[in-house]
């Protein structure tokens, strides 16, 4: 069943809602069947997207997080419940979702600009349209000048621009991206954060964001779908009722510290028991 | 501009001044009867002995035969030890059961079995070609499959998220990514296939270098011997320069 996505309780989603939503995610409950036995990774995960929306999926390390990306990516199969993009159900990878990945993901023996070119080349597009059009891709994600470089000349962050203009050259309906900004420092992040908010106004683009950092959902998100520590269910969906267009500016503002507090709130509940789990797993592994 | 072209010549000088360094030493040590001058000959006679070789041992047609040789097989393992590589990577059950008998051929001395290959193909170049591709094929194989092996999930993962078919998941994702460790293979088995086709050449008295390093042992003549040795190593620098360039232009062409 999809959810709606005002206030703290998660509610039943009114059908025309569902209707609307370019992505629909249904009663997803995923198990993994571990040497210790059964492991409910997701369970009952209902969530809708509307076009031009931005949600980020936010919550602690072992919530199954980048179980439901491959789910929606339809890299991963197995599961109950439903996902279908634009009414269409996934039941694979999808021509209308785009994924961008957490690991660096950049063909290394590829330049630039047929890193870029890659999915218009799979396409069958003529050479020289493909070139012409991963340059624009290229110039969007601010990498001008760099079309000849490979990624081994890049540093990380150029590297997953690399990697998201890639995926935006196959023109996706949802941009589905498992946290692209991890492995950068905090400032990287940020300044990165404002070249996604960028892109998405130009393009108009979905979006859909997994992460585990809470200032780069709030900076980002139009909705925040908080996550409980396994089995990951939907513990909450936030409005971002913060001003649009955004840069990494309203970090500093009073509004945003409030949601990061908020979601802090929600989270840390969840953290904690990650890390009790962890520190318990941690001791009888010792013991053993 | 000016470090850049320094950088530029620099090794080949460095190098080529470091082997002069090394003749020059074993000159005075064997003139200064440190090193007995019937066993390692002077650099200087070798040196003479150059013009004599090439004018009196048709050493560019040995040359040529050699490195033919050499060729033929390095061709037929790229093309054989790729395949079977690809082939042991597709099929688990294939891998586990063959991966370590391949392994032990890497290491075994194949050569010692060129009178069977004698009988099979006779005394001619076919001989020597079959014998040096199989012992050059087990490196390919092994890295090929290496190679494959260790191409990055999320790479494939990508590939998959493009809704790549099997073949194009192969040639654009996989094969690019082993590239480097097949050519690593391919440079390991080029060298056991030029071992292997002197060896054969010297041990059956057939056709190019290895042929005519036997007959200036025979002979005595030390410093044509070695001559005709660093014709060898100047097939062995054809080939590695060759392979060099083929990986570059495949990697660019990935």
């Amino acid at each position: 069943m999809a959810v709606a996505s005002t206030g703290n309780r998660v509610t039943p989603l009114p059908r025309a809602e569902s209707d609307n939503a370019i992505l629909v995610a249904e009663d997803i409950v995923m198990r993994f069947h571990t040497a210790e036995g059964g492991v409910v990774a997701l369970d009952d995960v209902s969530f809708t997207v509307s076009p031009g929306e931005f949600l980020a999926v936010i919550g602690p390390s072992g919530c199954g997080k980048s179980t439901l990306f491959n789910i929606i990516g339809g890299l991963l199969g197995g599961y109950d419940g439903r996902v279908a993009v634009a009414g269409e159900k996934v039941s694979g990878p999808h021509p209308s979702i785009g994924m961008v990945f957490q690991e660096e993901s950049t063909f290394p023996w590829r330049n630039v600009v047929d890193n870029v070119a890659f999915p218009l080349e799979i396409a069958g597009v003529p050479k020289r349209e493909r070139i012409e059009r991963a340059r624009h891709f290229v110039s969007m994600v601010g990498l001008d000048g760099f079309e000849k470089r490979h990624p081994a000349e890049l540093s990380g962050g150029m590297r997953q621009r690399v990697s998201m203009a890639r995926t935006l050259a196959s023109e996706p309906k949802i941009l589905l991206m498992d946290e692209p900004f991890a492995a950068l420092d905090e400032q990287t992040r940020l300044l990165l954060g404002d070249k996604v908010l960028q892109i998405q106004q130009q393009l108009k683009q979905t979006m859909l964001l997994i992460t585990h950092n809470i200032t780069e959902a709030v900076q980002l998100a139009d909705r925040i779908l908080v996550m409980t520590f396994r089995p990951g269910r939907v513990k909450r969906i936030v409005d971002i009722k913060l001003p649009r267009p955004r840069t990494s500016e309203i970090v500093s503002s009073e509004a945003f510290g409030r949601y990061v507090a908020q979601i802090w709130s929600d989270l840390r509940e969840e953290a904690s028991r990650g890390l009790v789990e962890a520190e318990s797993r941690a001791r009888h592994a010792g013991e053993n | 501009m000016a470090a850049r072209g320094t950088q530029h010549w620099l090794p080949p000088v460095v190098g080529l001044s470091t082997f002069v360094a090394i003749l020059l030493g074993v000159e005075i040590l064997i003139r200064a009867g440190l090193i007995n001058r019937f066993i390692v000959p002077l650099p200087s006679e070798v040196l003479a002995s150059f013009g004599r070789v090439v004018a009196e041992e048709n050493i560019w047609r040995r040359f040529l035969l050699t490195a033919w040789e050499c060729l033929a097989s390095g061709l037929l393992l790229t093309v054989f030890g790729i395949a079977l590589g690809v082939l042991l990577h597709r099929v688990r059950l294939l891998r586990l059961a063959c991966e370590t008998w391949v392994a032990a051929t890497a290491s075994a001395p194949l050569v010692l079995a060129y009178p069977l290959f004698l009988v099979l193909f006779g005394r001619s170049s076919l001989t020597i070609i079959m014998l040096a591709f199989l012992a050059g094929l087990a490196p390919v194989i092994l890295k090929t499959i290496e190679g494959l092996a260790t191409t990055r999930r999320v790479l494939l993962d990508v590939g998959r998220s493009f809704k790549l078919t099997r073949a194009q998941q192969f040639w654009k994702i996989y094969f690019p990514s082993a590239l480097p460790t097949i050519f690593v293979g391919i440079r390991l088995g080029l060298i056991f296939a030029l071992i292997n086709v002197v060896g054969v050449e010297f041990l059956i008295n057939f056709g190019g270098l290895g042929q005519l390093i036997n007959e200036l042992a025979e002979r005595y003549d030390l410093p044509g011997t070695y001559a005709a040795i660093c014709f060898v190593i100047l097939v062995s620098v054809v080939f590695f320069v060759t392979t060099e360039r083929a990986e570059r232009w495949l990697t660019s062409a990935g």
